[in-house]
């Protein structure tokens, strides 16, 4: 028995060999044989790696854009079309909360001395803004609680705004018109430079009003749009239903009056997609390994067919119908993994170059590594199995008559 | 007295379907053969002598008949059963040599051992003996182009021999060889058989035929003993 396995090992060895010579003895045609399993693999590859590399860099983004924050959009009820200032504090005076921006915009005329610029993004913004923000105020002061409280006719410009209507003078003090009201300039703010995909969300705005302004400005008197703050430590599920529960008495229990909207959902449904699409993406490049397979078998055929002197001959010799048929196997599993291999590694090289064009992240992927490999593994053995296995029935008489 | 078991075919018949006729190319055909003998089968073509030593060397079955080969009923065989006696107990000589193109000799000598399961450094060991046997042993890493017909020849008896088998059997060794190498091979099988060894060669030469100890007759697909070439 021992002797017998010792004996499978020592003519696998040899096979491998044999079908390495075989392989290399026939140069071209065996790169052409390779290069369906080398394609397929190289697109499954690619596209996994680049698509995962993609959605790594969104869902960082995401969660420096949105760690611990919450949207809630309000539709609000008959009675009451949104949140007020008072709603507002309340909320912000939970205990999962650390505060809340509302969003409150309006595109405005703005007019100083002889000078006019139309359609300016006007934002509301509060003092909790500020607070998270410090850093954007570089002249004058922030917004504060005094301001939001009085609806105060006051604003803070952007470096844009300043050269547009401050040409060299100090801008602090000074009255511009927003839609033809006089506001107060106190302060100017730098707009955020690391915009990126960020910007997309946020927008840029060129003036900052107190919110309670800006409502006046819209005629309305309750804002329908806010970011709400978690704690430190706070699971944005928990807040969020601690949100649900107040606000829900907010609205007297109505349905449908306000929608709660958690940064990890929307990454969960972004990278819910990513998925689907790698997955779709892949199963299309799959088909190309498909064709690749039915190359090797096509080639395996022909082999076989022209090796029918040598089949015969070593089953004259005493071979074994399964060591003719393992040969085989070997053989065509040796060219579809030397293609997977090098589809593997040109996949990898591809994504690199990719997520380099695109600048995103480059991750590779061992799962889609070892499914590459894996399939086309799969696909060698599978797809030379029939031509092994007529090799392995072939008589040595005609197989030697043939010559 | 003979040993029976060694090599005996009783009654083989062997029949072939050619569209809708029967063919009956072997025609209760018995033949005892005794170890050590030296015996060879003369028929001119298409008499059935490549059937017969396809059956003798268990890579086709009999329609009927039985045929013993060292004790064992080949026809109760399965095929790996089959392959295993052919890897033990036979060796074979092909006319046109069949050496594999893209080994070396002595990768063409080790191969009936590599399908026996014989460790790198016995197979090597053994295969250049045997190359070295028949007088091939500066030719050993040579591919089978770069060798002559007589030295393929050589390389392809010394494949048959590697395996240790009980039976050499040859189809027509010589029929690809000019004369005088044909009759160093001649010398070859004669220096083999005197060493104990059992050989049955198919051929249509007399002349070479000849060269055995014992000529059966095929014609037909029926055999008739030609009596010893010794008494001849």
């Amino acid at each position: 028995m021992l002797k017998k396995i010792r004996g499978t090992f020592i003519m696998i060895h040899e096979c491998i060999v044999m079908s390495v010579s075989n392989i290399f003895g026939n140069k071209v045609r065996s790169f052409l044989t390779v290069l369906g399993i080398m394609i397929g693999v190289t697109a499954v590859i690619a596209l996994i790696t680049t698509v995962s590399g993609v959605s790594n860099s969104i869902s960082s983004s995401f969660s420096s854009l949105g760690a611990g924050t919450i949207s809630v959009s309000v539709s609000g009820s008959d009675l009451k079309d949104g949140m007020s200032k008072d709603d507002l504090n309340e909320l912000a005076l939970l205990d999962e909360v650390d505060g809340i921006t509302p969003t409150v915009s309006l595109r405005a005329q703005i007019t100083r001395g002889g000078k006019t610029q139309s359609n300016v993004t006007v934002s509301g913004k509060n003092a909790y803004y500020f607070h998270l923000n410090e850093d954007i105020v570089t002249h004058g002061r922030a917004l504060n609680f005094i301001d939001d409280d009085n609806s105060s006719f006051v604003c803070l410009i952007s470096d844009e705004m300043v050269s547009t209507f401050f040409y060299a003078t100090n801008p602090i003090g000074e009255t511009i018109y927003i839609s033809g009201v006089p506001f107060t300039v106190v302060g100017r703010y730098e707009e955020d430079s690391s915009s990126g995909i960020a910007s997309i969300f946020s927008g840029t705005s060129n003036i900052f009003i107190p919110y309670t302004t800006a409502l006046k400005m819209n005629n309305a008197n309750s804002v329908t749009s806010f970011t709400v703050y978690l704690a430190e430590g706070v699971e944005s599920e928990d807040a969020s239903s601690a949100l649900e529960t107040a606000m829900d008495a907010m609205f007297s229990y109505e349905e449908d009056t306000f929608t709660i909207t958690t940064m990890s959902s929307i990454e969960e449904t972004m990278e819910s997609m990513m998925s689907m699409m790698a997955a779709l993406l892949a199963g299309i490049a799959s088909i190309a390994l498909i064709v690749g397979g039915i190359g090797i078998m096509n080639m395996m055929l022909t082999t076989v067919t022209e090796r029918t002197v040598e089949i015969g001959l070593k089953k004259a010799l005493g071979a074994m119908p399964w060591q003719i048929q393992i040969q085989f196997l070997i053989e065509s599993f040796m060219l579809s993994l030397i293609g997977g291999i090098t589809g593997v590694l040109l996949g990898l090289l591809l994504s690199l170059i990719m997520s380099e064009v695109i600048g995103s992240t480059f991750v590779i992927s061992v799962s889609a590594i070892v499914l590459g490999v894996g399939f086309s593994a799969a696909v060698g053995i599978l797809f030379g199995w029939a031509p092994a296995r007529k090799a392995s029935r072939l008589n040595p008489i005609d197989a030697l008559r043939s010559m | 007295m003979a040993d029976l078991d060694f090599f005996r075919m009783t009654d083989i018949c062997k029949d072939y379907l050619m569209g809708e006729e029967v063919a009956h190319i072997l025609k209760h055909v018995s033949l005892t053969v005794d170890e050590g003998e030296y015996l060879s089968v003369l028929g001119p073509s298409g008499s059935g002598k490549s059937t017969l030593m396809n059956i003798i060397g268990c890579l086709d079955v009999p329609t009927s008949g039985t045929y013993v080969l060292h004790g064992k009923a080949v026809e109760d065989l399965t095929p790996a059963e089959q392959a295993e006696l052919r890897s033990l107990e036979i060796g074979f000589i092909f006319q046109n040599s069949q050496l594999l193109p893209r080994l070396t000799a002595l990768k063409n000598v080790e191969l009936p051992l590599i399908y026996a399961g014989v460790r790198p450094k016995e197979r090597h060991e053994r295969a250049s003996a045997m190359l070295d046997r028949v007088g091939l042993s500066d030719r050993m890493h040579h591919l089978p182009n770069q060798l002559s017909g007589g030295q393929q020849q050589r390389v392809a008896i010394a494949r048959a021999l590697v395996g240790n088998p009980s039976l050499l059997l040859a189809d027509e060794p010589t029929g690809a060889l000019d004369q005088k190498t044909g009759k160093q091979i001649m010398e070859l099988f004669q220096a083999i058989n005197d060493e104990g060894k059992t050989i049955l060669m198919i051929t249509h030469d007399m002349h070479i035929a000849e060269h055995a100890h014992r000529i059966v007759h095929i014609i037909d697909g029926e055999l008739s003993e030609g009596g010893s070439t010794e008494d001849a």
